[in-house]
């Protein structure tokens, strides 16, 4: 396997590089006014409530230290949960409660944390230890999302998640992100998940990547990611472009997860979504964004802009 | 379109840069490397006389038109003296002047020189001679020589150079000889040729000057033939006949009056001397541009005090070292703690040099990281945890610097330059990124902030760097045109060609 790839050869396979991605997508199609629409999780969820897309329910927000005190009786109601901060990245500072164990909360991996440490964590999130300024922060209480069976087998731990990447309201490409032992259940390739490029036309899994490498079996429960076909592909592709439409970034990475009972939910947006998705898929993700962008007119309604999704992925391939 | 517009700034402010570089290289003769040395000539006239004990004036030509020079400086060393200076068509007078003058005195004019190429001439224009009437025998050979030259000749500068040709003949015919006859020393032999260059109306006159090919104390002035052409001045060798001014020739005066006039004394006697040494390029140029009182010069660092000037050397490689981040970051793609944290670095291992600067952060940060994961356990508030780690930092750094004391190192003393705040910022992002990332990932981007802090100090200490930036500041308008054009870069990093390197299998 060579060391390295030449850029004539990167570039022939189409691959967007960050400087490219940054000066020619993010810059053109991400006017900087709407970025806290997406970089704060509390404005993105109560305006996709508003219009109406399926997100994780919101069970409270703890916005200054002094509710953390009540914290603690508002917990007890609650089996499992997940807290996050309002500004965070990469899945820094998200905290999964699975269960109880008398006074003790259960995380994730099975570890037990006692409610100081869950205040604690809380405080963190409040002092602005997660947000990507440092500057104070709200922590979002929400519904923890019980993950379709359908990924329980090949999952590890954590809540595997579908990103889709949206140009000016048209899917163009998407994978699932599988959390491994080394991510520590976290759902980002550069923590160690796996990534599966998805075929946007059929929604069907192709090719993998793990730690920068080809790879189509999960490095811990060892089964072949190949040949999936990934359940509710329609109603995914569809959230995906009513979230862009609704935030109204051109450029944009929609984080999904598979709810047992309430279906596709819209987890997160991405305003600077990552090239992983290129990885994943073994396609560089260029050739479909200028197609996109060289039409003058996208269609408004939303199945017409689904349909040429399809289209430009059938011809892709 | 924005690009276009980025390229267009980008190539206006580079080329602006490079262009007032090139003109300040060209025309003011700066240097471009610090060390580059330059020949220079102090020549000195030394005058004695005796006064009678009353009033007395002592005239003295001056060079005034340097051809080939450049004059750095002048002085004039005249104890209880008046002076007064004067031009004089083509020549420059000095005359001192005192109300009493008993016994020895000795009066200095000292000039310093260097070579530089420029368009000095002189610009006096002459009126033509009658021509003379030569007493016989002289008249027919001057005719029968002029009449030869004339056959063979069509302007005033080859009808000169053929009659030179013919009166400096190894063998001569007996016209020439005749008149060579006549002439004892060169300074007569110019006269000579003078008088018979009137006999067809050609205006000439003698260019006295000093030969300072090598330094030697009483030097002579010596005379060359220079012939009008109605335009120029045209100077010959009188003896070789050579046309034009002969290098390392230090032109003094023109004509034939005599060099110098002395009333109220006697024993007036002028003596020079030449001095060959070498000089800083930087210098002769700046005290050119000083002294031509240019535009440049007002606006040169240098017109700066000297603790400023400092200042702005090290506040003009801050660019250099934020271009390095650039590159390394857009371009490479490495990445690092905070934007411009590796030039804090950078500026700090200034103080400390390199290595010892490496450790001293290597070992703070890591003892401050382990004292950090435990303060991890004890579930601090961010801005408090933020001050127990600067308090911790500063603690290390006082403990370092007594240390040192007690080793009587005085490297190791230098530990108290390294900007605390940064300390206590990187330990803090590193565990932060250790806890969240994993340790892989702080040790990647630490590491990279110290290679790009490392690679930044050796741009921002580079001696021939220092002195560009320092002497041509203008190259910020070329360093603003290429982060311009950087801004607008969306090529591959370096890393991605690693990253994708999966790519290279999949048959694409």
């Amino acid at each position: 396997m060579a060391f390295f790839i030449s850029p004539r050869r990167l570039k022939a396979s189409g691959i967007l590089g960050i400087n490219q991605r940054n000066a020619n997508y993010i810059m053109r199609y991400n006017p900087r006014r709407l970025f806290p629409l997406v970089d704060n999780k509390l404005k993105t969820k109560q305006l996709a409530i508003e219009q109406g897309i399926a997100v994780p329910p919101l069970l409270a927000v703890v916005e200054i230290q002094q509710q953390i005190k009540a914290l603690q009786g508002f917990l007890d109601k609650h089996e499992d949960f997940v807290i996050k901060p309002a500004h965070g990245s990469g899945g820094n500072g998200i905290l999964v409660i699975t269960g109880r164990y008398g006074q003790n909360f259960r995380k994730a991996n099975g570890d037990l944390m006692g409610i100081d440490a869950i205040a604690h964590h809380v405080s963190n999130t409040l002092s602005g230890m997660y947000s990507l300024s440092g500057f104070s922060d709200q922590a979002l209480i929400e519904y923890r999302v019980k993950f379709d069976p359908f990924f329980e087998h090949m999952s590890y731990q954590g809540v595997p998640d579908i990103r889709v990447i949206v140009f000016r309201g048209v899917p163009v490409a998407a994978m699932v992100r599988l959390p491994t032992r080394e991510s520590d259940g976290k759902a980002n390739l550069h923590q160690g998940a796996m990534g599966i490029g998805i075929n946007i036309a059929t929604g069907i899994s192709c090719g993998g990547v793990y730690r920068n490498k080809n790879c189509i079996i999960h490095p811990d429960t060892g089964e072949s990611t190949e040949n999936i076909q990934i359940p509710h592909w329609d109603a995914i592709l569809r959230l995906a472009i009513s979230c862009a439409d609704t935030v109204g970034l051109g450029y944009l990475g929609v984080d999904i997860v598979l709810d047992k009972t309430r279906g596709p939910l819209m987890l997160e947006l991405n305003a600077r979504p990552g090239l992983n998705v290129q990885l994943a898929n073994g396609i560089g993700l260029c050739h479909r964004l200028t197609k996109v962008a060289e039409m003058k007119l996208l269609p408004d309604a939303l199945d017409e802009r689904l349909d040429l999704a399809l289209d430009l992925a059938r011809q892709a391939v | 379109m924005k690009y276009t517009a980025v390229r267009l700034w980008a190539l206006l402010l580079v080329s602006l840069g490079l262009g007032i570089g090139y003109y300040k290289v060209t025309v003011s003769g700066l240097p471009l490397t610090p060390q580059q040395e330059t020949e220079i000539w102090t020549v000195q006239a030394k005058l004695n006389f005796v006064g009678n004990g009353g009033p007395a004036i002592f005239d003295l030509y001056l060079p005034s038109v340097l051809p080939g020079y450049v004059k750095l400086d002048e002085d004039f060393i005249s104890n209880g003296f008046g002076l007064a200076l004067q031009d004089e068509r083509d020549n420059r007078k000095a005359q001192w002047a005192v109300r009493r003058a008993k016994g020895f005195n000795t009066l200095y004019y000292r000039t310093t020189v260097t070579e530089s190429v420029n368009d000095n001439v002189w610009k006096s224009r002459p009126t033509f001679p009658r021509a003379p009437d030569y007493p016989e025998p002289y008249a027919t050979a001057i005719r029968s020589i002029l009449d030869d030259a004339r056959s063979e000749s069509a302007d005033v500068i080859s009808y000169t150079d053929e009659l030179l040709q013919q009166m400096n003949a190894s063998s001569p015919n007996e016209n020439v000889e005749l008149l060579r006859n006549r002439a004892a020393n060169t300074e007569q032999w110019v006269q000579e040729l003078i008088s018979v260059l009137k006999g067809v109306r050609i205006p000439a006159r003698t260019l006295w000057g000093l030969r300072i090919k090598d330094a030697g104390n009483h030097m002579q002035l010596e005379p060359l033939l220079q012939v009008h052409n109605g335009e120029h001045w045209i100077t010959f060798d009188p003896l070789s006949s050579v046309r034009g001014l002969p290098r390392h020739f230090f032109p003094w005066k023109t004509g034939d009056k005599p060099l110098y006039n002395l009333t109220g004394g006697t024993e007036a006697e002028v003596s020079f001397s030449v001095v060959r040494s070498y000089q800083a390029q930087l210098d002769i140029a700046r005290k050119d541009l000083a002294r031509k009182d240019s535009f440049l010069s007002k606006f040169s660092l240098f017109s700066l005090p000297v603790q400023s000037q400092n200042t702005c050397r090290l506040l003009l490689m801050v660019p250099i070292g934020a271009m390095i981040v650039v590159l390394m970051r857009t371009v490479v793609g490495i990445s690092t703690f905070g934007t411009f944290m590796p030039v804090l670095i950078a500026l700090a291992f200034r103080e400390t040099q390199l290595l010892w600067g490496l450790g001293l952060f290597t070992l703070i940060v890591t003892i401050g990281l382990m004292i950090r994961f435990y303060l991890e356990r004890l579930m601090l508030l961010l801005v408090p945890r933020l001050t127990s780690i600067l308090i911790i930092v500063v603690i290390l750094m006082l403990f370092i610097s007594l240390l040192s004391n007690q080793f009587e190192s005085e490297r190791m003393l230098s530990v108290a330059l390294f900007p605390m705040v940064i300390l206590a910022m990187t330990i803090e992002r590193m565990s932060i990124a250790w806890e969240e990332s994993g340790g892989r990932e702080a040790m990647t981007q630490g590491s990279g902030s110290l290679l790009v802090a490392v690679l930044g100090y050796l741009a921002m200490t580079g001696e021939q760097l220092m002195y560009l930036m320092f002497v041509f500041p203008e190259l910020l308008l070329v360093l603003l045109g290429i982060s311009l054009w950087l801004g607008r870069y969306n090529g591959y990093r370096l890393v991605e060609l690693f990253r994708f390197k999966s790519l290279n299998q999949g048959g694409l």
